[in-house]
């Protein structure tokens, strides 16, 4: 009736709800990443969308060069990933603890530049095909829309890589841990806990998770040196107005977005790029920490 | 002290030679300022291969031209306008140029226009491809070279046209040159009696094309046009192909591809796409030969604006060559008269208006069967001919034509 009324048929709208909650997904599991790594590292990690990016490639290596399937680099290429992130913050980042995080982000955006800079010069901007899988091409007619196989599968994906990093960080031993060390670094040291070691390990696990996103987007955008460049922004407005550093806000408000700029690309198409800031704005306004963000 | 002397006379005669012979050139060199978008969504159908391409022009004068150094020096607009108006601005102001090159990306193009109609520079547009160019956004020293909308249109839309796709739904890039597009290809539509349903506007660049192609095919178009480039078309044609838009007896039409673009696809999903092309590599003996020799350089087969730049950077210098000055109305009027021939131009014609007059091609993307080797991409089906791409020169609303 609603949608009848603004002049779309009910099909178009559900069709467009689900693809919102597709890319929503996708946004939840990069906020998620930037969630894990500013709780622990306090760095507003602006390399998110290179590291997405090297999920994407390192797939399409593991496949052309070894010969490993998808699903084998569902696995492997977050790993990778993973590790190249601890590297990066034992060489690089574990140097700006303890300073501004204007410094950190100023240091992954950067590094974020050169990584895509170099894979532009390697590959070229238009990027490389990725086939989805053979066991989840084609699709199925719901009646509203047509749904490829594969997009329903990267929102099951999603959701349980979400529910599973929930559960680790909010039911788990290690989890409280985790969330000792974003209130207090120095007491949690005190008892003897590796606090460094954790801190290293969030960040490859948030690195991890940035990949597997990667991975999750090769079938569907050509893997290209600037698939990153073109989200990392909007998932960073999904962080604000989730609240930084909140685990349950990246999720909720990762999903929740995809669905506003789905609808948003109905109505109103030019203003699909913007909604997000606007309701970014809004929320600055009214809840400065964001929706499900603590204030200290 | 002979031995001095000798040398002394030997070099003041020198620079007085050289002298005399650049005493048209001003600044004693001939310099092309080259602005491309370097590292973003059209740097593989411009970018760096077109930095390639006027090199290998400037190459064909042997470095020289009037007895004059030539200089080229090149910069990345970021597809930013601003960006592009202030580099030309400085370019102009500082560094001497005396023309600007390539100007990929709509916005760029007039925002630099702007500054050569202000310093009086020529502009030497390849990968901006909106008709407005040579129309209402028109200067006197602006030409436009590889291609524009409505010769996209005249060459894809009436093909599809007369094959059957009679109601169009555009998924168009939301700025100048998408909206140029569009709007040239609405125009051919309705005049071979088709219509269109309606439009959606894409930020550029986009990253996901599915909400847009679910519109598209609920409304139920055969033809979906996609009046955009780059990374945003190989994008909306991967999301096309997953949502299964050819099965569903809806057939996608890109109004603007690129070789590069194919390449990036992979033959598999672009097989049967129609395009229409400046240039291809394997056209003939000569193209084959140069694109070779770019392919040396690059790793790549050109586009159309990187093998246009050539064109457009050869007969600039051509023309510098002929009247041995490098005063803009001196080699505009050169250029003018005399017909564009290289591998690039057959008798191309360059107009009052600023437009370069040659034959386009409609061309079909060949199944992966028919591809014999790497780069083998484009069946041609057609040569349109020059006029019928272009339109004739009163039908341009240049107001300086």
């Amino acid at each position: 009736m609603f949608a009848d009324l603004l002049g779309f048929p009910p099909q178009v709208l559900f069709g467009q709800l689900l693809i919102g909650l597709i890319n929503g997904a996708f946004y939840a599991v990069l906020s998620l990443g930037l969630a894990v790594i500013f709780g622990l590292l306090n760095i507003v990690n602006f390399a998110h969308g290179a590291l997405y990016m090297l999920g994407a490639f390192a797939t399409l290596g593991l496949t052309r060069y070894l010969g490993i399937s998808y699903w084998g680099s569902l696995v492997l290429a977050p790993i990778i990933v993973g590790a190249f992130g601890i590297v990066l913050e034992r060489l690089l980042l574990r140097r700006l603890a303890g300073v501004d995080h204007l410094y950190g982000l100023l240091l992954t955006f950067g590094l974020a530049l050169v990584i895509e800079g170099l894979f532009v010069k390697m590959f070229g901007s238009s990027g490389l095909p990725y086939p989805p899988p053979a066991e989840l091409s084609g699709g199925i007619n719901l009646g509203f829309m047509f749904l490829p196989w594969y997009r329903g599968w990267v929102v099951v994906a999603a959701l349980a890589v979400c529910v599973a990093t929930w559960v680790l960080f909010e039911r788990t031993k290690v989890g409280s841990y985790l969330r000792a060390g974003t209130e207090n670094p120095k007491l949690l040291q005190a008892f003897g806990v590796n606090v460094p070691l954790l801190t290293t390990l969030a960040y490859g696990y948030g690195t991890g998770l940035a990949a597997f996103a990667g991975v999750l987007a090769a079938p569907i955008t050509q893997v290209s040196p600037l698939m990153g460049s073109n989200l990392i922004i909007v998932v960073f407005a999904v962080v604000v107005i989730g609240g930084m550093g909140s685990i349950m806000g990246a999720i909720v408000t990762g999903l929740g977005m995809g669905v506003i700029e789905g609808l948003t690309k109905v109505f109103w198409p030019e203003a699909s790029s913007t909604v997000i800031f606007v309701v970014m704005a809004i929320v600055l306004v009214l809840r400065p920490a964001g929706l499900f963000g603590k204030t200290h | 002290m002979t031995f001095y002397k000798t040398l002394l006379a030997g070099a003041s005669a020198l620079a007085l030679m050289t002298g005399a012979a650049s005493a048209e050139i001003s600044d004693g060199k001939v310099k092309i300022g080259l602005l491309s978008d370097m590292s973003a969504t059209y740097s593989d159908v411009a970018g760096q291969g077109t930095v390639v391409a006027a090199q290998m022009a400037i190459d064909e004068f042997g470095g020289k031209v009037a007895g004059a150094p030539i200089e080229l020096i090149t910069a990345d607009h970021q597809n930013k306008a601003d960006i592009a108006a202030n580099k030309a601005r400085e370019w102009g102001d500082t560094e001497q140029v005396d023309a600007f090159a390539e100007l990929v990306t709509t916005s760029v193009a007039l925002a630099v226009f702007e500054v050569a109609k202000q310093q009086n520079k020529i502009a030497l547009v390849s990968g901006a491809a909106s008709s407005p160019l040579t129309n209402d956004a028109c200067i006197p020293t602006g030409l436009h070279w590889t291609y524009n909308t409505r010769a996209l249109a005249v060459g894809t839309g009436s093909a599809i046209v007369k094959e059957g796709g009679d109601s169009w739904y555009f998924l168009t890039a939301d700025y100048a040159f998408g909206e140029a597009l569009q709007r040239d290809v609405t125009k051919v539509v309705e005049a071979e009696g088709g219509k269109v349903l309606g439009a959606s506007k894409h930020p550029f660049p986009a990253s996901d094309f599915s909400s847009f192609i679910l519109q598209a095919q609920a409304s139920g178009a055969k033809v979906i046009g996609l009046a955009n480039a780059g990374g945003d078309t190989i994008n909306a044609i991967k999301a096309a192909h997953e949502f299964g838009i050819n099965a569903g007896g809806q057939t996608v039409a890109g109004l603007l591809v690129f070789l590069s673009d194919v390449n990036a696809l992979g033959l598999e999903v672009a097989q049967g796409l129609e395009m229409t092309v400046s240039f291809y590599w394997d056209l003939n003996d000569e193209t084959r030969e140069w694109s070779k020799r770019f392919y040396e350089k690059t790793g790549k087969m050109p586009t159309g604006v990187q093998a246009g730049t050539y064109s457009a950077v050869r007969h600039y210098l051509k023309a510098i060559e002929a009247t041995g000055s490098d005063d803009t109305a001196t080699v505009l009027a050169k250029m003018r008269e005399t017909p564009v021939n290289d591998m690039f131009a057959k008798n191309g014609t360059l107009r009052t208006d600023g437009r370069m007059v040659h034959d386009m091609y409609l061309a079909k993307v060949k199944a992966p069967a028919d591809s014999k080797a790497p780069w083998d991409y484009l069946k041609i089906v057609r040569t349109i001919p020059g006029e019928e791409a272009f339109g004739p020169l009163s039908e341009s609303t240049c107001p300086t034509k």
